[in-house]
Parts: structure tokens; sequence; C-alpha cells
């Protein structure tokens, strides 16, 4: 069971969390733009990454906070948790999530 | 072949003290040049290789396992076999598979120990059995033995099983596959080895592929920790790895990686001759010939290449199966694992083609692939031989994601109410 | 009589006699025996038999290695299959019964197989039992009647157990020499500490030891020290407390058997607790494994390993044989030799395959006249149910060489010692790398990839001083780890003992060569011989785990716990490599086996999972209806009246609805508040049509779908004030929905100022439905106008009724004139008195999930998950008019996506059985084609069918290709069973069509 850092409310256990998977997919602007290929590249396709992942978890049984959390899906290893940020607000603390 | 299985061969060696006994398969230096090379030593890539030497003629093939043969999800899993899928598309491949592992044992003179005992799928709820009665009234039409049976046939057909209206989740009835089973893992693996090697296959094991040579969108080899070796043409066969040499083919796919984890029980005496699976008090049983219960957990939900999942899974697993069993509750969990199981947007795998020529790709079984084994194998064969898709896989192809043509297998189990 | 019991010394209490059986017979121990120690004392020797060759065999160990006695412990709902007999503690009354051997352990009519042993190699069922293949299932049937230990109980487990969070900075798996230093210094320091050790008292090897600590018994310091830890405040001792689990961020799982040793009567509370702690360090104690010797005829009863000898000796008293010799390959069973002889126990000879013998033990061995015979093996034992004499010879040290048998010495008892395997599974199991060790000649821990630390036996240090002083180390390591300043801890002092070291001896040479001597057993309990390696090896399986798995290696109830080392070596002869480069298994939790009930913890049986009910459900309770199960909700089914059953129930309260008031309790459809500035946009991004044009106060019919277009959830939205919305979802879509709301939200559009939040358990829903609706709740008494022209169908309005404050939504899942009153939840079963009171002189009908779907199917409408799953669209649903044009949102681009138009989509449609009788089965398949040949084609399915009191006839609704266009067509319905039934294709709307009756 990992322990998992919620930038609102501190460490975890991963029963409070739920996974929502690969992070930095962003919603296309103009969805009706896009060829059948490239939405289905953003639909469906996946890095997959085998190593160092950044991927969404959920605090759901908690402050109900959606964030990033940086893991090596390899050894588990986390190295940090990130929020969500509006772009009027700085970054404020964990790993870096310039992608955002 | 001269070292062919059978009671008087066991017999014979016998007598001679057992020293006789050949390899089960050479261990060969890799080639030069391979017609087709097969990555991935599984159950399904050494079944591809089988297949591609014994329907298609071909004399010249190579599976390159980066470990040990059957190392990976083969010899991970919970080796229920069943054909009883919702949708035909998926059904006709798996009845497919299905009839080939009737026939496994004699075929490869390897005794795979397809025990067809029956799989029961329960159903937990009104919406429940109405996808029940949709599964299997769709099986029947599809030729498959199915059948929709009552809790109280459940009660008589499987004793210790908790059908008491007053469960939690009561179980309100059941489909019934007689002709599923179990089949040991590791025999599936090692007598498709040992035929395909019968047949002049090279397997080579301890041989990493680390890239792929590709000229003007043609796959020519791959580069391996044993070297670069030429090929015509090149299966990747590597389930939880796939998204992984997909990377070193340039491209994506439509998967994420997630542990899937399993557990046995003591060796205990027999007490569970069916395999009982349910998916709303998620958790899947059966008792090996050995006399373990062989329990099936959920998967995790992070993407994990760790072979390992986190324990609160396996505590929601028991507590399933004391559900289901109550009288389980006192046996004890000797050993447990996890292997890495590549889910696709639909729950079904992708089978053909690539964005590369000559290169295919098998993967995406999500927890479903062991009873794929000879079927994935038998169709991925045709598709190289032929550079075709056989009509069985035409409908798993990877164009589906961008059509929209999915194979919706989950979709019956995992919307709202 | 306990023949072998020793007249003083052990820890038992002779004072306390308790009386046992093993397979009906009953036998006399002592309180502080373990099963295998009582049986021992009683002269038991013959304990079970193994897997494949029904061999006899004895007790081998004293601990959790023990590969033989393999015990069914109780009987009924208190039974414990598989139960190792060395670690079941003895209580009065206990019932062991052997598990293996039929009809009885000492006469096996299945140890015929040993005759057959040849053709028994391994994987020999691989090569046979293939022809004809019908025939599998009959062979198999032997096989699985042959196999298994123990049996599962055949009734409810009586007992309860529990789970336990703790958190700590130092965990201590162990409370051996090495561990106990570690917990004082740790417990000095101030660190929270938990040690928990699996055996009933803490101690380790010191329990077995006449070492002494600081010119005392080792006991008599032990107990200094754990008293201390006893009294330090923040220092948790679990006894009888296995760390069978070490999962990753320092989780680690810990079973506590708090009962099972305790005479039933006196067992009270749990029986078993989890403890699942997060430490910040970790101290890994485990101790080491003694190795069994390889050689011919090895799990002959009466052979043990030399450490167990001491045990028995030592810590219970009890002398296992009369005669005995020791063969060893190392100094430490010459401890035994000198226990055995302290005890009067006749040691007939030391037998040291060394040359040159042991270090400073072999003076002291040599003082009491204990004859060593050096440069010597012992290849082969006679005697079968109990050795009588074991077969010298010399040996020149080379592997290969045969052995030449120059003497036989009698004996009943053979203690060997073949060296020792630290106990690196949790090390392991938390990721770290484990190394090969030439001086212990054993794996050991390498690199930790977690925040743990290996101390004492467990990497190898083997000798008490070296023990003590490595766990001192250790826990000063993990004390600064934590932050903490260490405190300061002296070493015991203790004489010194110089060793000489270990001889690698695998495979003892033996008369014949390996493939034809009598069985070198590596692994007792899957009765795996050195031959079974070599013949795997042959046979082209090479990896250490093709051979495992070929030869069924470890995979017995103690995981290799004794053989694997053992086997590996072998393997690695055969491949010609050093052990090392033969390379390693992963070790896996459990490090013991676990019951599966401390797994699961309380949450089985009534507290399996969370039963969430309504405000409402007393009322129902009462009413003694049953209830359907949705999600983990219960809601009222049907509601019958004396002998009705579920159609006639049904009927009644569809008719009764239609023709007066029907009510129900809507209470778990999900209910979602947004609020916030940009609301209206977010919504409007969310459901397919507009949402920001709505009017205040107005209702719509809402869809959402998933980026893939396909329906996700719909209900009833609501826009109570320019930025203040109110969404209804499914009941079993209601937590699923909300995340994903917040997903989008937080992640796609953090800018946007909207607060989502549950009210499904703040407020309660009550349905008020059929043409006498509006009176019924102007009886109630309510605060404003139900007329038409002021509270028109699809708004909302604020009110107050009966004197309580409602949310009064004018809308309609039935068709009929309807409300939905939105009541805070504490007040909802006052509301529904109020309204069923208000309701009796017009009849109010309560009604349940099953007239609310037969009511909406009349209707048409869908419910998701039933009539959808997950694969349809709003298209196939003809909602088209419910995708705005003007906006984009979630899922839209899915719906242009090639197959998504065409004429090859599944489509909503009714369907009437042209007999107009035959009630579908929902689920059946729609074909076109009844007699095709198999595969038949399916053109659909149906997905709701009911039969309708009020149309007198049944309906239903299905997905059929292309269905929008073949209205009027007929197409059959097959089920599972049954005969097929004609149906006519209409329009999925079968009642009021325009929508009259709910617009008044």
């Amino acid at each position: 069971m990992l322990l998992i850092e919620c930038p609102w409310c501190g460490d975890r256990a991963e029963t409070e969390f739920s996974c929502g998977g690969e992070a930095d997919i962003r919603r296309p602007a103009l969805p009706q733009t896009l060829s059948d290929e490239a939405w289905a590249d953003y639909l469906f396709m996946r890095k997959n990454t085998r190593g160092w992942h950044r991927e969404l978890w959920n605090h759901s049984q908690g402050c109900r906070q959606w964030f990033v959390v940086e893991r090596n899906t390899l050894t588990y290893e986390i190295a940090g948790s990130s929020k969500f940020t509006t772009s009027s607000e700085p970054e404020t603390e964990g790993v870096d999530s310039s992608a955002d | 072949m001269s070292g062919r299985y059978s009671a008087f061969s066991l017999l014979s060696n016998a007598l001679q003290y057992n020293r006789k006994w050949p390899r089960a398969w050479r261990n060969p230096q890799p080639k030069a040049h391979y017609d087709a090379i097969v990555v991935g030593g599984g159950g399904h890539g050494l079944a591809t290789a089988y297949y591609l030497a014994k329907e298609h003629g071909y004399d010249n093939v190579a599976v390159l396992e980066k470990g040990w043969i059957g190392g990976g999800n083969t010899g991970r899993n919970t080796t229920i076999v069943r054909s009883n899928y919702l949708w035909t598309e998926a059904s006709l491949m798996y009845e497919k598979s299905m009839k080939l592992w009737e026939g496994l044992s004699a075929e490869l003179n390897y005794n795979v120990m397809f025990s067809q005992r029956g799989v029961y799928n329960l159903g937990h709820s009104l919406q429940d059995m109405r996808d029940i009665e949709r599964r299997v009234a769709s099986n029947r039409l599809n030729g498959i033995d199915a059948q929709v049976v009552s809790s109280k046939q459940l009660g008589k057909a499987i004793p210790g099983l908790n059908t008491s209206a007053s469960a939690r989740y009561p179980i309100l009835g059941a489909s019934l596959q007689p002709r599923g089973g179990v089949a040991r893992h590791d025999a599936v693996a090692w007598g498709f080895a040992r035929a395909a090697d019968a047949l002049g296959v090279d397997i080579i094991q301890q041989c990493e592929v680390t890239g792929f040579d590709i000229q003007g969108g043609r796959v020519r080899g791959v580069k391996t920790s044993q070297g670069d070796i030429a090929a015509d043409k090149v299966a990747v066969v590597v389930a939880g790895h796939a998204s992984v040499l997909a990377g070193y083919a340039g491209f994506r796919l439509p998967l994420e990686s997630h542990p899937l984890q399993a557990f046995v029980s003591e060796p205990l005496k027999p007490v569970l001759d069916t395999v009982v699976m349910s998916n709303a008090v998620h958790g899947y049983i059966s008792q090996s010939d050995k006399g373990e219960l062989v329990v099936g957990a959920g998967i995790d939900s992070y993407v994990g290449y760790g072979q390992r999942g986190s324990f609160q899974t396996i505590e929601h697993a028991l507590q399933a199966i004391i559900e289901l069993f109550p009288a389980f509750s006192r046996v004890r969990l000797l050993r447990m694992w996890a292997g890495i199981v590549d889910v696709s947007p639909d729950a079904c795998p992708i089978i053909g083609a690539t964005p590369v020529q000559g290169l295919y790709f098998n993967c995406g079984w999500g927890t479903g692939g062991f009873k794929a084994t000879p079927g994935s194998g038998w169709v991925l064969a045709h598709t190289i031989a032929n550079d075709q898709a056989h009509e069985l896989n035409a409908p798993f192809n990877l164009e589906r994601f961008a059509s929209g043509a999915l194979i919706d297998e989950h979709g019956a189990a995992a919307v709202a109410h | 009589m306990q023949t072998r019991r020793l007249e003083k010394g052990g820890r038992v209490d002779r004072t306390q006699p308790l009386n046992f059986s093993f397979d009906g017979k009953t036998y006399q121990g002592f309180a502080g025996d373990t099963l295998a120690s009582a049986l021992l004392a009683n002269g038991v020797n013959l304990v079970g038999r193994s897997f494949k060759l029904h061999r006899p065999r004895g007790i081998v160990s004293a601990g959790a290695e023990e590969p033989n006695g393999i015990m069914q412990i109780g009987r009924a709902g208190h039974a414990q299959p598989n139960a190792r007999a060395t670690q079941v503690a003895l209580f009065d009354g206990l019932e062991a019964q052997s598990t293996k051997g039929w009809p009885s352990v000492n006469f096996d009519i299945a140890a015929a197989n040993n005759i057959f042993s040849r053709l028994l190699g391994a994987g020999f069922y691989y090569k046979t039992f293939m022809y004809p293949r019908f025939l599998w299932r009959f062979y198999e049937g032997f096989i699985r009647a042959a196999a298994g230990f123990g049996k599962a109980p055949d009734q409810l487990d009586p007992d309860r157990y529990e789970h336990r969070n703790a958190h700590c900075d130092i965990l201590i798996a162990g409370a051996g020499p090495a561990g106990l230093m570690s917990a004082l210094v740790a417990a000095r320091s101030g660190a929270r500490v938990i040690i928990a050790d699996e055996q009933n008292e803490f101690g380790g090897s010191l329990l077995s030891t006449d070492q002494l600590i600081e010119g005392t018994p080792a006991q008599i310091w032990l107990q200094a020290v754990v008293k201390e830890l006893n009294a330090s405040a923040d220092v948790r001792l679990l006894t009888r407390s296995t760390v069978f689990g070490y999962h990753d961020h320092n989780f680690v799982t810990i079973a506590e058997r708090c009962t099972d040793h305790l005479n039933p009567a006196n067992r009270k509370g749990v029986r078993e607790r989890l403890w699942r702690v997060r430490a910040k360090q970790v101290v890994l104690a485990q101790g080491a494994f003694e190795r069994p010797l390889v050689f011919c005829n090895n799990d002959r009863p009466g052979i043990m390993l030399a450490s167990a000898v001491s045990s028995y000796i030592n810590r219970f008293a009890v002398a296992p044989g009369e005669r005995a010799v020791v063969f060893t390959n190392n100094d430490s069973a010459y401890q035994t030799a000198l226990d055995l002889n302290r005890e009067g126990i006749k040691v007939v000879a030391i037998v040291d395959s060394r040359a040159t013998g042991a270090g400073e033990l072999r003076e002291q061995v040599a003082k009491v006249d204990i004859p060593v015979l050096t440069g010597h093996i012992v290849t082969d034992v006679k005697g079968s149910r109990r050795i009588r004499a074991v077969k010298l010879a010399s040996w020149d040290g080379q592997p290969e060489s045969r052995a030449i048998v120059t003497r036989t010495l009698e004996c009943n008892l053979l203690a060997m010692s073949g060296g020792w395997s630290p106990a690196v599974h949790l090390h392991s199991q938390a990721g770290g790398s484990i190394r090969w060790d030439d001086c212990c000649q054993g794996f050991v821990p390498d690199e930790s990839r977690q925040g743990n630390v290996s101390v004492g036996a467990g990497r190898g240090l083997l000798s008490l001083p070296d023990c003590l002083s490595d766990g001192l180390a250790g826990g000063l390591q993990v004390v600064e780890r934590c932050g903490l300043v260490a405190a300061k801890v002296e070493i015991p002092q203790l004489p010194e003992t110089p060793q000489s070291t270990l001889q690698p001896l695998w495979r003892v040479p033996a008369e014949k060569d390996p493939d034809r001597c009598p069985k070198q057993f590596i692994d007792f309990q899957n009765d795996t011989a050195v031959a079974d390696i070599r013949l795997a090896v042959r046979e082209g399986f090479e990896s250490v785990e093709h051979v495992k798995r070929y030869t069924a290696l470890g995979f017995g109830t103690e995981q290799g716990k004794l053989g694997n080392i053992n086997g590996m070596a072998v393997l690695a002869e055969c491949l010609q490599l050093p052990i090392a480069e033969v390379g390693t298994t992963t070790f896996r939790p459990a490090y013991t086996p676990t019951s599966f009930a401390v797994g699961a913890g309380e949450a089985v049986m009534d507290l399996y999972e969370p039963v969430r009910t309504t405000a409402i459900h007393d009322w129902h309770e009462q009413a003694g209806i049953p209830f359907e199960t949705v999600g983990q909700w219960l809601r009222p089914w049907y509601f019958p009246k004396k002998t009705e059953d579920l159609d006639a129930a049904v009927a009644r309260e569809c008719l009764a609805t239609r023709a007066g008031v029907g009510i129900m309790d809507a209470s778990t459809l999900g209910k979602i508040d947004v609020h916030g500035a940009d609301a209206a946009e977010f919504l409007n991004r969310i459901y397919t049509h507009n949402v920001d044009t709505m009017k205040i106060g107005r209702c719509a019919y809402g869809i959402m779908l998933g980026e893939d277009g396909m329906v996700k959830d719909d209900g009833v939205m609501a826009r109570l004030a320019e930025d203040h919305y109110y969404l209804t979802t499914t009941t079993g879509g209601a937590a699923a929905v909300l995340a994903w709301l917040e997903l989008w939200l937080q992640t796609e559009w953090p800018d946007l100022k909207v607060h989502l939040t549950s009210l499904t358990d703040q407020f309660s829903t009550i349905a008020v439905a059929g043409p006498d609706s509006r009176q019924v709740l102007e009886k109630v008494g309510c605060s404003i106008d139900l007329a038409r022209s002021h509270f028109p169908f699809m708004t909302v309005k604020d009110a107050v009724l009966g004197g309580i404050d409602v949310q009064l939504f004018r809308v309609s899942f039935s068709g009929e004139l309807a409300y939905e009153v939105n009541v805070d939840s504490r007040y909802a079963l006052a509301m529904w008195n109020k309204i069923m009171t208000a309701g009796q002189a017009f009849n109010i009908t309560p009604y349940g999930t099953e007239t609310m779907h037969v009511l909406r199917a009349e209707k048409g409408f869908v419910i998701v998950g039933q009539d959808t799953d997950g694969s349809v669209t709003p298209v196939d649903l003809k909602l088209n008019w419910m995708l705005s044009r003007d906006k984009d949102f979630i899922g839209k681009r899915s719906l242009s996506r090639s197959v998504m138009v065409g004429s090859q989509r599944k489509q909503l449609v009714g369907l009437l059985s042209c007999d107009g009788r035959s009630v579908l089965s929902e689920g059946s398949q729609l074909l076109d084609d009844v007699s095709a040949p198999s595969p038949v084609p399916m053109v659909g399915h149906v997905t709701s069918s009911y039969y309708s009191a009020n149309l007198g006839q049944p309906i239903a609704l299905g997905l059929l290709i292309n269905g929008h266009a073949r209205l009027g067509d007929r197409v059959f319905a097959r089920a599972s069973s049954g005969p097929d039934v004609a149906v006519e294709v209409t329009s999925s709307v079968f009642y009021d069509p325009k929508g009259a009756r709910q617009n008044v």
C-alpha cells in the first residue's frame, strides 16, 4: 500500500486515493478540427511509461482534490506531488509541472 | 520425434534411471537472419512460433525471450480457460482457442492438464442477471456451450458457496460454461516450446530486444542483448511490456500496464471442483490439482511494471472469497504474486499490423490472456504468414481506436445503473 | 507416557500437564510444549507422509520450516488445516490429526508410489495421461484425491478477526539476540518501537541455548531485556506475531495470533489481528534456517536438524532419541552433540565431512569423549519408519567422489547440519537485492531499497557475540536515520568461541551415481530429490525458476525455507556454474502461511461492505418488503400486499399510479450542487444541451457523454440561480460522476470558478406521481400555488410542505403529473408520513424500483446502465435533439468518427410480442433469421421487458441494428432457453407519446 502525499493534506495511505492515470494529457482546444487519428491519439493512446511517470491521483476519501504525483512505475518510489494551479497562481511546491 | 512422451516412454526411461530423456528444447545460438522472429517467449509467443512452423511451413523462426520462457504472465495467472464472451467478435476468437485447448495435450504430446471442470460467472444483482442472460443467449447463438443456472442449482453444484438470500450481495444466479476450466500454465509454455523446437524453431532465452532495425518504414531486424539479428518479419508478443517495445518502434499503443495480483492457499484435500468467478464481489477461485485454492484479485489502479501490487487489493480479494465461501475463512494464504496486464480501452486485445511494415503486435489482453494462448498464436501466425489478418482477429486491429469500432467487452459490466 | 521427556530443565511447566490427542489417541504434554515437542516427548515419531511418494516422515525441525508435521487441528468451525506441529502451542484438549496417509499415517496404501518412484520423477505428469483425451478428468480425479494436506473447514468460522493500523519509528522483525539489541537501543533512544516475534515468547535462539551471557544463563539476560522493553512506554511487544509481508513504502503487515494457544473455553476476543504498520525504519532480524544435508534416504524419521535437536533438548526438555549420530559440515552441530551428551543421550559419533573438524568445540567434545570422525560422511541410512543405523564413508572432499561404505553405526537419531541459510525473505520482499556469501555459504542481504537494515544471523552472522553486536550496530543506524540521538548501550560480554569454516557439501556422495542411488531429498514435502533436479537440467530446464517449477522445489507449505539453497547448489553443480550465477528467486509474501480471515479482517459477513439505506428505510422495513441491491444501496423493490407476488404487486402499483397517485422513495439518486460564477460555463462543457441559456427555476433532462461519445450518465438538472445549478445522477453513478466532474474542473479548467458539493445523503427525494399527486400535496399543505399556471412542468421552487422546507421539482419519470420532493434527510421520514397520511384519501400507493422501471419503459425513458452498456451514443437513443450544435461538449468529437454514423449502429426501439402475451427475457438476442446456421447473426438485444398492466400487454425496449429505420419489421427474440418469440419493432414510446399527461 503506497504512501501518497496529498499536497493539501499531507502523507496518507493509498486507500484514501484513486488513481486517474497519465497526467499532462491536455484536451485539444478545437476537437472538431482534428482528424479521427489525432482525436484517437488524445482519447486512447498512452505513454504507459516504464520508469518515472507523472500521473493523476484524487484524494477521493479526503479533500477530493486531484493532483499530480511523480512516481516510478517500476520501483513505485514517489518523488513528489504537485497541485494543479490556475493560470493566475504561481506554482507553489512539489515537482515541476511545467507541462501543465 | 524420438523423445515422444507416453506411458511407455516413462516406463522405459525409468528403467534407464531417467538418464536418457532428451532435452525438451535446444539452447541454440541466434542465427544472423530469420524469416520471422517472435519477440516474447510466453505462451502466446511460443504458440505463434509453433503455428508458424506447423501451419504455415516456416522453417527459420526464432523466439527471443529476455528472461526464461513462460516467466511472465504465462506463469503468473490463475489459468482460467473459457470462451463465453459477450461480443461475437471476442467469443468466436476465444472459442477458436477453446477448440485448440481441447486437443492441445495430444497435439503437443505434452499434458497441459486442461481440465474442463466448468466455469461459473456469478450474478449478484438484477442487472448482473440481465447481462448474464444476454451473454448466454449470445454464446448459444455462436455455438458456445453456455447456460444460465439458478441460485438453487448453484447451491447444489458448488458445496460451500454462500447462496443464502441474506448475503450482503446475494447470489441470484450464474452463467455456466461446462467446457470452461483450468490448465497447467507452465506446461502450456513448455509444451509449445518443445513442439516448436521439434519443428526447428530456435528458442533463445536471456535475449532481450532493445530496439528494432527499421528502414523505409519496414522492419529489417531487431537489436538484442545478444547482438543484432536480421528478420523479414517480427511479431511482438510481450504482455506487460508492449508499450515499451512499441516505443522502440516509434509509435504508441492505447494501453496501460497494471499489476494484477493472485494468490494460492496451502494445499487442501479436494473441496472445490469447478471455477467460480464474480465481478460484483470481486474475486475468482478454483482449486488446483495440487490442492491449492487459486484466487485472482482485482487489478491495481495504477500503472505498475513492478510485478507487485498493493496489499489492500489482496485484502479485498480475501474478503470477497470469504463472502462467497465463508468456510474458507481459516484456510491460509501461502503465496501471492502479480503479473503485469496491458489493459486496452475496450478490454479486448490488439492483434495484427502496426504502422511499421512487417512488424506485428499482439497485446492488450488485459486480465484474460491465458485462455487465448493457442488461439492467439494461431491467428497471429496466420496474420504473419499471409500479411493479412484472419477473419477471427481482423476486428482486433489497431485502427479501431480511430474509427471507433471498439469491441466493448467491459462496457456491459462497467457502467452506471 | 512421556517416555522421552527429560527429568529436568527446559521451559515447559511440569506442573501443568495438558492432555491432547493425535490421530484419535490421547497423550499428555506440558504447558510450554508445541505439538511437535509433545509428540516427540511421547515417542511419536511418524507424523506425516510426503506429498507424492507417501514416504513416512517425522518431525525435522522446530520452527517455521517444518515440512513434515502438517496437521489438522480441531474440528468443525474451529478446524485449522495444515498447521505445522512445530508452531502449534499445546493446549488442553487439543485434537490433532495427520493429514496424509490412507487408511492411516502408519499404514498408507499410497506408499506403494514409492516403489514406482522412478516412474514418478520430476514432471512425469506432463508426459502421460494424455490419451485418450476424455480420460484426463478421470486420471485427474485420482491425482486430486491424492493431493492436498488438510481439509478446509465445512462450517462457518465462529471467530472474529481485526485490522489495526499502526505507525512507528522502528519496527523490528524478530526478537532473537540481534533484534533485542536493536530494540534496546531504539527504546532507550526514545523511538516509537514495535518488535514482533512469531514465537510465543521473545528470545529466538536464546530460548534453546545453554550459553552464558555475562556469566549467567542467556535466559536471565533475556528476561532482563524483555522486562526493560515492557517497561518502556513507546515500545509495543508482539509475541505470536509473524511479520509476513514487507510492501512498498515501508508498509509492513504482521499477523498476530491471539487465542489459538489457549484452551477453547478460555478464548476471548479476536482470534487473529492484522497489524498494518507504516514504519519509518525496519530492522530485519529474522535469523537463519539450518540446512539439511542431502544424502540417501535423508528423509527417514529420526533424522532431524541439529539445531532442532538442541531446541527439543534445551527448550522443551525432550530427548528425540536414545542413540545419536551427529552429521555436519560446520561447527554448530558440535553444540548439539554436547547438549545430547549433557542430558545423558549416547552420542555414537560426530561425523564431520571436514578433514580438520571443528575449532574450539572439538576440544570440548573431546573432553566428554564423543568420538569425532573427520573426513567422513553419512551416505545412507537404514530403517524406514525410524532410522536404525547410518552408513558411513570416508570422503576426500571431491563432490564427484563415490562413497564406499566403511562402517555402519547403530542409532535412532541423526542430527544433521548443512550450514545456515539467512532468512532474507523480508529484505527481498522489500525489493532489496541479495548476494552470495562464501563465508556462510548462503545468500545474504545486499542493497536495501527501502528504509531497513538486516542484522544478525539474517545476514550470515551466526555466533551469539556477533549477533549481539550487530543488533546494536543496526539499531544505532536506524535510530540515527530517524533523526534521534542514540542512547548508550553496552554490548554484553561473553566469551568468543573460535569457529572453523564450513565446508560446502551440497550433495553427499552416494554408493551409486546420483541418478541410481536411493533418493537424496532436497524438498521433503514435495519429494524433490537430487535426481529430479538432474533430470530437469537434462531436459533443458536450466533457469532456477524453470527447475523450481518443473520439480516443485520450494513450492511446499514451507516454501523452500529448508531446501531451496541445497536445490540451487545441486543445480549449480549440474550446470557447472558457481551458485551465485545460478541466480536467485524473488521472495513473495507471505513469509509463513497467513489465514484468509486475518487478511480480510472485520469486513466479512454482515460487515462485508457498508449497506446504504435511505432516511425512509425504516418505514420500508416495517412494511416487510423485498429490496433490490443497487450498488451499495438497498432500494424498495416492490410493496406486496399479503399474498401478492412480484407481478401482481407491480401490476397493482402501476395501475394505481396512473389512475390515482403513487409514491416512491427516490432518495438514492445522486445529487450534486454546482455553485460559482462559472457554473453555467462549466456545465455547458459537460452536458450535451445548452445549459447557459436555461432560465432560473427551469429544469431540464440532461445527458453526459464520456469523451468517447458514449452515454455516461443522465438525470434532471435545474438552474436555481444565475450561478447555481443542481443536478441528479443515476444511483450507481453518483460518486463516479462527481469525481469525473472534479477531474475536468480541477485538471483541465482550473480557471473556472465552480464548487461541486455532493448532496446525495443530505437530501432525500420523495417522488409523488399520478393525476392525484397535486391534490395530495395540496392536502399536505404547500406554501406555493401548485397549479400549472404558477408551477408548470419542468420547473423547480422552494416551498414549505406540511411545515417542512422542501425543494419541489415538477418533473416526472413516469409520464404522469408528478413532483419530486427534495427534503433534508432528517425530515424525510416525517415528510413521507405526512404525504402518506394526506394520500390515504386518494389511495396513495407506495411503489418500488420495479414499478418505476415499468412506468418509465411505457414512456420509453431509458435507464443508463440497463438500456445502455457503455457502447451507446445519444444518437442511438434518438436523442439527437439534445446535442447542441452551438458549442463543444465532452464527447462531441467522438460522435462524428467514421463508425459512429451509418446504418450499422444498434439503436433504441420498442418491441411488442406478436402474440400479445409473451414477456421477453431481458437480455434476449434479436435475430432476423432463426434458422441461420451457427454462428447465428445477431441484430440486437432486449434491454428492458415488462408486462404493462396499463397497456394490457407486454412491452420491451431493445437495441437493434439500424432500428430507427425498421419500425414495423418483425424480428425474433431468443433467450438462453425457451422458445423464440416473434416481435414487432415499434417506437420506444408506448404510452402517451405526446406527453399530455405529465404536462397538466
